[in-house]
């Protein structure tokens, strides 16, 4: 019996000192430098590659004053974020909610915040989930690079309140409230899907948007000129229509080309529109950013455990509070809220690490290119060229389809009942499988809206366009957003809804 | 290279500029359910913050999103039972499986906050049309004296007692020396017992200097004041008022009071002891509510009770008269008096309610009278403008809505200010 006693002791890497790095749940800022330290030299080990950061520590006021920001460390005044202050500040005073133990905001460097009122072991597990985890995903997703610029964000945020500020003092705060109210409610249809954005910058927005101001009036006059120039010119502009393609970027659309915004309203706008942009990555990768983070704090704290500078009650603290965030209750619970985005992304990451070490017979026929790979480079690749819809099209292996228990099932008004389309069974991986990345498409969780058509010489009425998906209709709203719509346009909207078939219905009007 | 900042002590309220937009954009809403709290709270229950709730869908933020309908697919964890190909009924309400709508159908709820104190305060006093200087009065915190209370050991050098300090510096040297001293001087004799003897240079005598000469050195080192000694004089704040009052509130509650005029008259009531508060540390209410017959009740009996018949206003003065006599002597205690009615009174019961006027009023500080929503000034309103005249004390006014009720304190207010 005792030599098999001895192998239960987990081998120790002999390069390094067994030495606890401290007991007890106080921390300090020793302590803190210290964790920092160990946990930079194992990511270093698996060669996470991240922005330098830039750990903050705050009480939890200012927990909430950053959550009622949307996370932005500087942002312009509304009364949105007063009303998000007021119910977070109300759910934590009642003890109905924790505050989240960090927020991370996607610039260089990386911002994280940690809360005064966690223990020793939430600090190093949120260091090693935001400074580490997050901060490698800004820096290595191929969304984030190609959308946001980490290094120009937070002086763009501090031009756009500085701005935003100035034009209160000269045309009233109701005036720009108003505004932005509008804006607000189009934010997710202000992006570029396709195209790809400028970079920003402060010292260049401040330069060039005088210059902006004064062209884009000009071109707005060109368009809504009343005097033909020229008989034949005109004949031929009737006959073309505007825009001559749809535009998917309401936003984009109105700050160029709404015929009654002043430049100071197109720059509100625009400055909207940007951080919509600069946050919509993180629409689209929430599963993966999550589980990436998850997976790096488990991977890295377990290294530290292993090689004996984390104590046995640290681990257990952390394992509790791990095991909270990656659980998944099932549809039929009480606590169902949607699939759960940590505990998705956290299994894939752990389940293609598995593939890539143990692959089973299975895994060999699913994943051929993965099984017996190096893991450490397959999920650097992973997380770097993957959005939340490709990365489980390509990577949801049928173990964690069975471990989920998924299901998919169909919801259609003209049947009376649900039909279970696929299980957790052969027949049903790819189903699944499929279904699940849909779900996961922005592009179908959100109605499909774009420009249609601008009367140009006879009411200035705009039109709109919503293309039905399964025919899915839009939901009450719609009179509400058109106006919203119309105030920024300044003359009659329209909306249409387009089913598959290409028939188009009248769906809401909004007169001015 | 990571580097690590504190930022605890860097501003909080950074988001109270929101917080105030917010306030400002349902001020309407607000205002609304700040009324409507107002009336179900006590006459003496001003002082505090409140819950405010508002219906959730007068501030959601619009965003296009999908109505219900269509066909849609769904994935969903924790399959138990289901094969391909079951077909179950659609789950009541939306609950369960129906979540891809979801955010829909949680906003359902109001929106519940707390306002302060002080701005809860605004919001009363806005319906009021109180003049500034009168509503900073009126939501200020009390004045407080600063009042001796002894001494403590830690304070600010400016408190910093001398006297107190260097006593109790004598006593601790004293107690701090007592041991060493006592020894010295054993030793000092022994000493000199030696050199009597002429055993002066002996092993033991120099031993004993040597003694000697530490506990010198101890009693050397006793200082001679010490941080322990330091005594402070101690003061506490005391709010100034420090007298107490009686306020009456008199209501007709014959048949014409409806639940508005009530309600008007609550606000004036109210105003009075938020007024009685800021002057005086303790206040008692009595409540009178008469018809023909006045009876002292409790808050609640007062503002719900509603009964029928005629008006007799001479009851309810003589019951507060009798109430002031009994109870309340008017050489300790400042006695302030409301009275709400519609205005009705039997036509021979006025000139006698004149007559207890002239009584009472020299007992009062102020007498506060409202006419609320009558239709033309009656008998009542004519004997009680002969009493307006004659005496200071009294103040009257008519109420058509709630600005009107300011008026009646003006006097009373105006004092208060200068």
């Amino acid at each position: 019996m005792e030599p098999e006693m001895e192998s239960d002791i987990a081998p120790t890497p002999p390069t390094t000192s067994r030495q606890v790095l401290s007991e007890g749940s106080e921390w300090s800022f020793e302590l803190l430098d210290c964790y920092d330290r160990e946990i930079a030299r194992v990511a270093a080990h698996y060669g996470l590659d991240t922005y330098p950061s830039q750990i903050e520590i705050i009480t939890s006021e200012q927990m909430i004053d950053a959550y009622s920001s949307v996370g932005m460390p500087v942002g312009y005044h509304h009364w949105s974020y007063g009303k998000q202050f007021i119910a977070t500040q109300r759910g934590y005073k009642r003890g109905q909610m924790g505050l989240a133990y960090e927020i991370v905001i996607n610039s260089s460097p990386c911002i994280a915040y940690l809360m005064e009122e966690n223990t020793m072991t939430m600090q190093v597990l949120v260091i090693a989930h935001a400074a580490y985890g997050h901060n490698s995903f800004f820096k290595g997703n191929y969304l984030f690079r190609t959308w946001t610029d980490a290094e120009g964000i937070l002086d763009y945020l501090v031009f756009a309140r500085n701005f935003i500020a100035e034009c209160e003092q000269r045309h009233g705060e109701e005036a720009v409230e108003e505004l932005l109210d509008s804006c607000h409610a189009l934010m997710n249809l202000g992006v570029d899907r396709y195209k790809r954005p400028a970079r920003l910058s402060m010292a260049k927005e401040q330069l060039r948007q005088t210059e902006r101001e004064a062209y884009l009036q000009s071109q707005v006059n060109d368009l809504w000129r009343t005097l033909p120039t020229r008989q034949v010119a005109g004949q031929e502009k009737l006959a073309a229509r505007f825009p001559s393609e749809p535009q998917e970027n309401l936003l984009y659309f109105i700050e160029k080309n709404a015929p009654r915004l002043e430049p100071w309203q197109r720059e509100i706008v625009r400055i909207v529109r940007k951080i919509a942009q600069y946050f919509y990555p993180q629409r689209q990768t929430q599963v993966m950013n999550e589980g990436w983070a998850t997976f790096w704090h488990y991977t890295l704290l377990n290294h530290l455990y292993e090689e004996g500078k984390l104590t046995d009650g640290f681990m257990m603290e952390f394992l509790q509070s791990h095991t909270n965030v990656v659980y998944q209750p099932p549809y039929n619970s009480r606590h169902y809220n949607g699939i759960n985005p940590y505990a998705l992304g956290f299994a894939m990451f752990t389940d293609l690490r598995r593939i890539c070490e143990h692959p089973t017979e299975e895994d060999r026929r699913w994943f051929p290119e993965l099984a017996g790979s190096d893991w450490v480079k397959s999920l650097d690749f992973a997380m770097r060229n993957f959005k939340d819809e490709s990365f489980i099209a390509q990577y949801l292996s049928p173990k964690l389809i069975r471990d989920f228990k998924l299901f998919t099932m169909v919801d259609d008004d003209t049947e009376e009942k649900l039909e279970v389309t696929a299980i957790h069974d052969d027949a049903g991986y790819r189903a699944v499988r499929q279904q699940l990345a849909e779900q996961y498409n922005l592009g179908n969780r959100e109605p499909n809206i774009q420009v249609y058509e601008v009367d140009v010489f006879g009411d200035r009425s705009l039109s709109l366009r919503h293309y039905m998906h399964d025919r899915r209709p839009l939901g009450e709203s719609t009179p509400e957003m058109l106006r919203h719509v119309a105030r920024l346009w300044g003359y009659t909207v329209r909306i249409d809804s387009v089913d598959q078939n290409g028939v188009s219905h009248m769906t809401a009007v909004s007169e001015v | 290279m990571n580097r690590l900042v504190d930022r605890r002590l860097s501003g909080k309220n950074r988001s109270a500029v929101n917080r105030q937009r917010f306030l400002r954009r349902f001020k309407a809403q607000i205002r609304k359910a700040a009324s409507e709290v107002v009336s179900g709270r006590k006459v003496t229950d001003m002082e505090r913050g409140e819950k405010i709730s508002i219906p959730s869908k007068d501030l959601s933020e619009p965003i296009f999103h999908h109505g219900p309908g269509g066909r849609r697919n769904i994935v969903l964890p924790g399959n138990r039972d289901f094969v391909t190909g079951d077909r179950v009924d659609r789950p009541e309400g939306g609950g369960g499986t129906g979540s891809g709508g979801g955010p829909a159908d949680e906003s359902m709820d109001d929106f519940v906050f707390e306002l302060s104190k002080e701005e809860f305060m605004d919001y009363f006093f806005q319906d009021l049309a109180l003049p500034d200087l009168v509503k900073k009065q009126l939501a200020a915190v009390p004045e407080v004296k600063k009042a001796r209370a002894g001494f403590v050991s830690q304070g600010n050098p400016s408190n910093l007692h001398v006297v107190r300090s260097m006593k109790q510096a004598i006593g601790r040297r004293l107690a701090m020396a007592a041991g060493p001293r006592d020894a010295l001087r054993e030793a000092e004799e022994k000493l000199a017992e030696l050199e009597a003897n002429g055993l002066g240079t002996s092993a033991e005598a120099d031993e004993l200097r040597e003694e000697i000469a530490s506990f010198k050195a101890r009693l050397a080192a006793v200082p001679f004041i010490d941080t322990w000694d330091l005594r402070y004089a101690n003061r506490v704040e005391q709010p100034t008022p420090s007298s107490q009052a009686v306020m009456f509130c008199l209501m007709d509650v014959s048949g014409s009071m409806d639940e508005d005029r009530k309600n008007i008259a609550k606000r004036f009531f109210m105003l009075l002891y938020l007024f009685l508060t800021k002057s005086y540390e303790r206040i008692d209410v009595v409540f009178i509510r008469h018809h023909t017959v006045a009876k002292e009740v409790d808050e609640e009996d007062f503002f719900s009770s509603r009964e029928s018949g005629g008006t007799v206003v001479s009851s309810a003065l003589e019951l507060m008269r009798d109430i002031i006599l009994e109870r309340y002597p008017s050489a300790n205690w400042n006695i302030y008096a409301a009275q709400a009615s519609d205005g009705d009174n039997w036509e021979d019961d006025s000139p006698r309610c004149r007559e207890l006027l002239h009584s009472i009023l020299p007992l009062t500080q102020y007498y506060a009278y409202v006419e609320i929503e009558a239709e033309e000034p009656q008998s009542l309103w004519h004997e009680y403008e002969r009493v307006k005249a004659a005496s200071p004390r009294f103040a009257m006014q008519r109420i058509l809505t709630l600005e009107d009720i300011y008026p009646v304190f003006r006097e009373l207010f105006r004092k208060k200010v200068a």
